[in-house]
């Protein structure tokens, strides 16, 4: 590296720190083009910043897709023996004599699960931070191949379209479930959701897998190669270790989905046995034999496990941050933090076998699987028990991000309670298939991780789109939200305990559940409620992007790199030298400092009144 | 109670002062790779957990099979058991009826791997930028890659044709060779697999033949020589030595074990 040039470039925060131009930082300067063609800077952009919000507005356009089907399903279940004749235009022919057709409502349940988990909460929330945040926080440029960053997008992009297609079609949209078991999902003759519909589930999950692993290798690339001088693994904001772990599982779990699908494809279209045997339909045998349907919950869940925590420890890490950021106090437990999101990676590779306790596993095994998931709750705990401490006598803000991500603390507790009563093998057998699940996982993935990504999106938009979102609304917008997801769940939970099975169309042959009624009408008020508060956000997040208040550089006091760039950052992020990072990132509130913040680009020859002994050696 | 007493001298310019420089403290590659090929590495990995996953395939269904017991020489085929493999693949083309267990496997074995022998020398001379060296061993991997899937093609008809004598199924019917629902040689799953995994791992052989063809052709166009490096024949490289791998893998699942 060539010699160190004292110059003076002032960089926010006050501390012009420069060095030799690093190797990445020369290849990427270029970059900086001003005078781009319009569809290269806002649609077919290399930039991770476009590349973050093309991830959110389509999320959010998902979101509402997927929030409509549900809605649609909540009145079938509230209000069984009502017609629902109004529909039809909106339905046509699946409104059947006034009724929802009952394969329809399937096709419902499975299309509102997939576009959920993998197209809002995975898309939507890890491609959005991920790619907006990593360069950001680590100080980069941007990411070590921006255009396989777009190719993700728009292979995502594609993948949507399908998706969004297949749900238009004649015979439907898949309907055998997000975990699509075969053989029903292998046989058109079982249901004619299996046709055309699943094939193009199939193909659009397969471009899905492709995209995810474009943006997996990206961005653990980029947070090892590219993080800015002085930013160690040590000083990464709890943000960009959440997002790193979330990229390596994904990138190991993904291609195991990716084989199974493969396999699943050649069973319907091309005749193969893998997940089919000694089948009869309609008085027939099919001459498919010696393959086993377990094998696919057991492919399948080698993801889906680990799936559900590449969802949630996004929004783990954007708490984290939030939360220490408006505690104003330095977040509990850092290197705890960090250890118990290894832990949870760790783990989350060797509990599959939990979702499979009653669908014909050696009972040894299972009692192998419980210890194993059990463990889970302790790193779980850790982090749970950390927020708490981080709140603890904190200089509270309540902003909105800070209220969403409070309610996210909440309800990873009651969701997660739940949790650990799924996991005694013992239990889930009269718990296995019931609305129980439904509640455990929509508090605690479901709910909690939509309140990651409010929270986000809340903190995060002044640096995204340059003005502010609005608080008032904002609260509005928590407070029915947060309300709303606890009265549509946990009804839920004593509807579960008493036997209602989950995927049901119709209750009312059962003479027992008749007593659930009024609950069930409750629930599906309740969620229908939720659901139409969420336009609160809506219009405040599209008003917000042209009307909002300007926001300044560093609007929260944070100490995190991408506070240090313009308000709105251009291509390339940093007009001048990218920052040095010198301490960690939550210096809140350190005593003897002169404001209750220290950003991370602060070097400790500049906070000699606030330094710790320790600290007196690195001035 | 904090830092009053530091009696510590300001450095006389703050702006010079340097953040860490550790390995793993930023502003380098720690694992002194590009991010180009580490991206590659990951790209293995995960490629590595789609094989695996085939792999684990095979090794349930041939558990879920039963084995033959009887013994070696009275072997025939049926759809009760496994075969094993040396009855099944145990010709070589020009040699018909001869029995030649594995032979033909064997020496397409070794072919992949003298094509990663003339890869590294490619990559090799990548890194002393010899134009015409690299070249010449970027053609033999090529060369020994295309032999490769040739003698895989040729295997592949093989099976499909099945033997001259046929098996009688279970409906009384003679049928000869394989497809994705019959299977003359056992159970319909061990066609279904050998399809499969066999046909996966071809697919990747032909990634990468065109990769190579790519470099081959950016090499001679002199492409990487302006560039000033050939990272990207290492890329390749990389691939090519996994996909080499994971062959030995297939062959120890099919033809071995
Ligand atoms: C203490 C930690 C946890 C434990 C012990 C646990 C245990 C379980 C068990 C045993 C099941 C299977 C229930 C059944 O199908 O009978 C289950 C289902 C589920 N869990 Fe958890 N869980 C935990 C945390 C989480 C977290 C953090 C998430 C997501 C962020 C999550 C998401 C899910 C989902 C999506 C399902 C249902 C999948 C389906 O069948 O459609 N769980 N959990
Ligand atoms: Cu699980």
């Amino acid at each position: 590296m060539a010699a160190n040039l004292p110059t003076q470039s002032q960089v926010q925060g006050g501390i012009g720190v420069t060095e030799s131009h690093t190797k990445h930082d020369e290849h990427l300067h270029h970059d900086e083009h001003h005078d781009q063609h319009w569809l290269f800077k806002y649609v077919f952009s290399q930039d991770h910043k476009v590349i973050a919000k093309q991830f959110l507005i389509t999320g959010i356009f998902w979101a509402i897709i997927g929030g409509t089907l549900s809605s649609l399903f909540r009145l079938q279940l509230g209000w069984p023996e009502s017609t629902f004749e109004w529909l039809s235009p909106f339905l046509g022919k699946w409104i059947e004599a006034g009724k929802l057709n009952p394969e329809f409502y399937l096709a419902l349940v499975t299309m509102h699960g997939t576009i959920m988990v993998f197209f809002v909460l995975t898309a939507g929330l890890s491609g959005t931070f991920s790619n907006f945040l990593i360069p950001l926080q680590v100080g980069a440029r941007d990411m070590a191949s921006g255009f396989m960053n777009m190719l993700s997008y728009w292979f995502f992009f594609i993948s949507s379209i399908i998706m969004f297609a297949s749900l238009f079609l004649e015979t439907g949209p898949a309907s055998a479930g997000w975990t699509i078991y075969p053989p029903l999902s292998a046989l058109p003759q079982a249901i004619p959701g299996s046709g055309l519909g699943m094939t193009l589930w199939l193909v659009s999950m397969a471009l899905f897998i492709v995209s995810q692993l474009l943006g997996g290798v990206n961005y653990i690339t980029t947070v090892i190669n590219l993080r800015t001088r002085g930013m160690s693994m040590s000083k990464l904001p709890l943000t960009i270790w959440a997002f790193f772990l979330t990229a390596i599982l994904g990138l190991l779990s993904f291609p195991v989905l990716f084989s199974a699908a493969l396999l699943l494809i050649f069973d319907r279209s091309f005749g193969t046995s893998f997940f089919l045997s000694d089948i009869y339909i309609a008085g027939q045998a099919l001459n498919h034999q010696g393959g086993s349907p377990i094998l696919f919950q057991h492919l399948f869940w080698f993801l889906g496990h680990p799936e559900v925590y590449i969802v949630i420890m996004p929004a783990m890490g954007m708490v984290s941050e939030i939360l220490a950021t408006n505690s104003r106090k330095p977040v509990f437990g850092y290197r705890a933090m960090i250890g118990s999101l290894l832990g949870i990676s760790l783990l989350s590779f060797v509990v599959w076998a939990h979702h499979m306790f009653v669908t014909g596993m050696n009972p040894f095994l299972g009692s192998v699987f419980m210890f194993l998931t059990l463990i889970i709750a302790v790193p779980s705990a850790v982090k749970t028990f950390n927020w708490l401490a981080t709140l603890w006598r904190g200089n509270i803000r309540f902003t909105t991000a800070m209220l969403f991500s409070i309610g996210f603390v909440s309800l990873f507790i009651s969701g997660g309670l739940t949790g650990i009563i799924l996991g005694n093998a013992a239990i889930d057998i009269q718990m296995h298939n019931t609305y129980f699940v439904v509640a455990h996982f929509h508090l605690v993935m479901g709910s909690a991780a939509f309140f990651g990504l409010f929270a986000g999106v809340y903190h995060w938009f002044p640096k995204m789109f340059g003005r502010m979102m609005d608080e008032k609304l904002g609260y509005i917008h928590f407070w029915l939200t947060f309300i709303g997801v606890y009265l549509v769940f946990m009804p839920m939970h004593y509807v579960g305990i008493a036997g209602f099975p989950r995927r049901y169309y119709a209750w009312t042959g059962f003479d027992s559940f008749s007593q659930f009624a009024d609950l069930n009408k409750f629930i599906s008020a309740a969620a229908i409620f939720a659901f139409v508060g969420q336009f609160i956000f809506i219009f405040n997040f599209f008003y917000s992007i042209f009307r909002g208040r300007r926001a300044t550089e560093n609007p929260w006091n944070s100490t995190t790199l991408e506070w240090t760039t313009p308000v709105v950052p251009g291509h390339g992020n940093w007009p001048g030298e990218i920052p040095a990072v010198y301490r960690w990132p939550y210096d809140y509130s350190k005593p003897g400092a002169a404001e209750d913040f220290i950003p991370q680009n602060v070097p400790y020859s500049k906070t000699q009144s606030s330094n710790l002994p320790y600290e007196r050696d690195m001035e | 109670m904090s830092t009053t007493s530091t009696t510590q001298t300001l450095p006389t310019n703050a702006s010079i002062e340097r953040p860490r420089s550790g390995t793993w403290d930023g502003g380098n590659e720690p694992f002194k790779a590009s991010y180009g090929k580490l991206m590659m590495w990951f790209f293995l990995l995960s490629d590595a957990f789609t094989f695996a996953a085939f792999l684990t395939t095979y090794g349930l269904m041939r558990h879920r099979h039963l084995a033959y017991t009887g013994d070696h020489k009275d072997f025939v085929f049926s759809s009760a058991y496994w075969p094993i493999p040396d009855h099944v693949f145990n010709s070589f083309p020009g040699l018909h009826g001869v029995d030649l267990p594995l032979a033909f496997v064997a020496l397409m074995t070794m072919i992949l791997i003298f094509s990663s022998v003339t890869m590294v020398l490619a990559v090799e001379a990548g890194h002393r930028m010899d134009k015409a060296d690299v070249q010449k061993w970027l053609l033999w991997t090529l060369l020994f890659g295309a032999t490769f899937l040739s003698c895989q093609a040729w295997e592949w008809s093989h099976f499909i044709h099945g033997t001259d004598a046929g098996t009688k199924m279970l409906d009384g019917t003679i049928f000869y060779g394989a497809n994705l629902q019959m299977n003359q040689y056992g159970p319909v799953l061990f066609a279904d697999l050998f399809f499969f995994i066999t046909g996966f791992h071809g697919t990747h052989v032909f990634s990468g033949l065109v990769l190579l063809t790519y470099c081959f052709i950016a090499t001679t166009n002199g492409t990487f020589e302006k560039r000033g490096h050939y990272e990207m024949v290492e890329k390749v490289g990389l691939y090519w030595h996994f996909v080499d791998l994971v062959w030995v893998f297939v062959f120890t699942f099919f033809y071995l074990v």
